[in-house]
């Protein structure tokens, strides 16, 4: 047994996980476990306690609501890119949830567990700030149910939650059905790695083929996922060179984390290159969805 | 400490273990069952894969008590009868699918939950389900023979598989 010894307790309600965290502070909450359980063996968490919320109920579940569909917080990684819902009305998470680990780390790890955890490489947090979603909270301090995703990312592992809060789900924008495509790009050192560098984009084209909107975001390369401004570009071809240099200007001025598997330099011309691919990647499939243009 | 009921190979198993054991060394420590390894013991390596409701999980990103309620199958769970070995094993065996045979259970393993919902897996489709496991002996070549040769066998066969 490599953890410290800690005591294992189910929640069965979202206010009950909620009483017990702000009872002992040093209780942590345990979902799929996929990397909370690496950082028991290193002991780099050293909890009192370890609540499991995997069994509450109200927090598994896949649904939509008007123009948002919502994610509980436990429900699994697999479970969403297996979903109907998921593939229909949020292609952009869709096209992320393979790029994450391995298929048995996505049986067990969770929705939540990835946006709560916030590690700089995480597809679900890349996506969920690309798409503007927002992150559903339960038991904050200062009473507040939801914060934005692109307010919520601090730094690597830190977070805006409230004490005493805990993650209860995801809200996203519904993808626009018409003239809208998606892209998806990554580079890790071997399938299934953390990545090095991620780019989200999810973008609508005009009537003539011009971009009517498009959200970018970069994630794995950056301190926490960043989506760049490029409202400036309404009108442009996705394939034009201001689209590139736009696109190359804005990941010029993030700060890029460098370490061990790769330097900054490296992380951001991967970031350029993978932002073209997925732009084309996502012009590709306007394309291919309404017969060419 | 926490007395855990397990339902493990189709049997259900009586344990009391501390909170913090991990479903991995709960299985080998408190329930004997060795054949599942222990490799990295923190989510990298695979060898201690095992099927919880019949889907591959790595036991070590467990803890014991979060398993209660599932069905659980380790290595010791697959072949039909003592003394037998599954088609995959047998497979493995005659593709010389192993060297050290440290990842072999959680190749098995992989490759059992594999065939149960796919039948005639693509070489792509083997890949993707094995990487998540690791293999330092053979190169890999001979495991993904070892699975397409298992699936051909079990598409030859009526007779109905564990698990
Ligand atoms: S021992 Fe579990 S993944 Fe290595
Ligand atoms: S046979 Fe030795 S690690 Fe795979």
């Amino acid at each position: 047994m490599k953890a410290v010894p800690f005591v294992y307790r189910r929640a069965a309600s979202v206010a009950e996980a909620c009483a017990w965290r702000t009872e002992d502070p040093d209780a942590v909450l345990i979902a799929g476990g996929q990397t909370l359980m690496p950082m028991l063996a290193m002991r780099l968490v050293r909890p009192s306690q370890v609540i499991d919320i995997g069994r509450i109920v109200e927090l598994d579940h896949i649904r939509v609501e008007k123009d948002h569909v919502l994610l509980g917080a436990t429900t699994r990684q697999d479970a969403a890119e297996r979903s109907r819902i998921v593939a229909e009305a949020l292609p952009l998470l869709a096209r992320a949830l393979p790029w994450i680990g391995h298929p048995p780390t996505r049986r067990r790890g969770t929705i939540g567990g990835s946006i709560a955890n916030a590690d700089p490489a995480a597809e679900i947090a890349l996506v969920a700030v690309a798409s503007g979603a927002e992150i559903l909270i339960a038991g904050a301090d200062d009473g507040r149910d939801a914060l934005s995703a692109a307010e919520f990312f601090l730094a690597p592992m830190v977070t805006a939650l409230p004490p005493g809060a805990m993650v209860t789900g995801l809200r996203f924008p519904r993808a626009k059905p018409r003239h809208s495509g998606t892209g998806f790009a990554e580079i890790a050192r071997r399938q299934g790695d953390f990545a090095l560098a991620a780019v989200a984009v999810s973008l609508t084209l005009d009537d003539e083929g011009g971009l009517a909107d498009i959200a970018l975001a970069i994630g794995g390369a950056t301190p926490v996922p960043t989506r760049l401004a490029l409202d400036a570009l309404i009108g442009e071809p996705p394939a034009g060179r201001r689209v590139g240099d736009a696109v190359a200007d804005g990941i010029a001025r993030l700060e890029m984390m460098s370490d061990g598997h790769a330097s900054a330099t490296y992380r951001r011309r991967a970031a350029e290159r993978l932002a073209q691919t997925a732009i084309a990647m996502a012009a590709a499939e306007v394309g291919a969805r309404e017969g060419g243009r | 400490m926490i007395a855990l009921t397990l339902d493990v190979n189709g049997g259900m198993r009586k344990a009391v273990v501390e909170d913090r054991m991990s479903l991995l060394d709960c299985l080998r420590d408190a329930l004997g069952l060795h054949g599942t390894h222990a490799g990295c013991e923190h989510g990298v390596c695979g060898t201690c894969t095992i099927l919880l409701d019949g889907e591959p999980v790595r036991a070590c990103l467990m803890l014991a008590a979060q398993a209660e309620g599932h069905a659980i199958t380790t290595i010791e769970g697959v072949a039909p009868r003592p003394g037998e070995m599954s088609i995959v094993q047998d497979a493995f065996c005659e593709t010389h699918g192993l060297q050290c045979g440290y990842c072999t259970p959680g190749m098995v393993l992989t490759a059992e939950a594999l065939l149960a919902t796919n039948p005639a897996p693509s070489r792509a489709d083997i890949i993707t389900a094995i990487s998540g496991n690791l293999c330092r002996c053979t190169g890999y070549g001979q495991i993904v023979e070892a699975i397409l040769l298992a699936a051909e066998r079990r598409r030859g066969t009526n007779q109905r598989e564990a698990p």
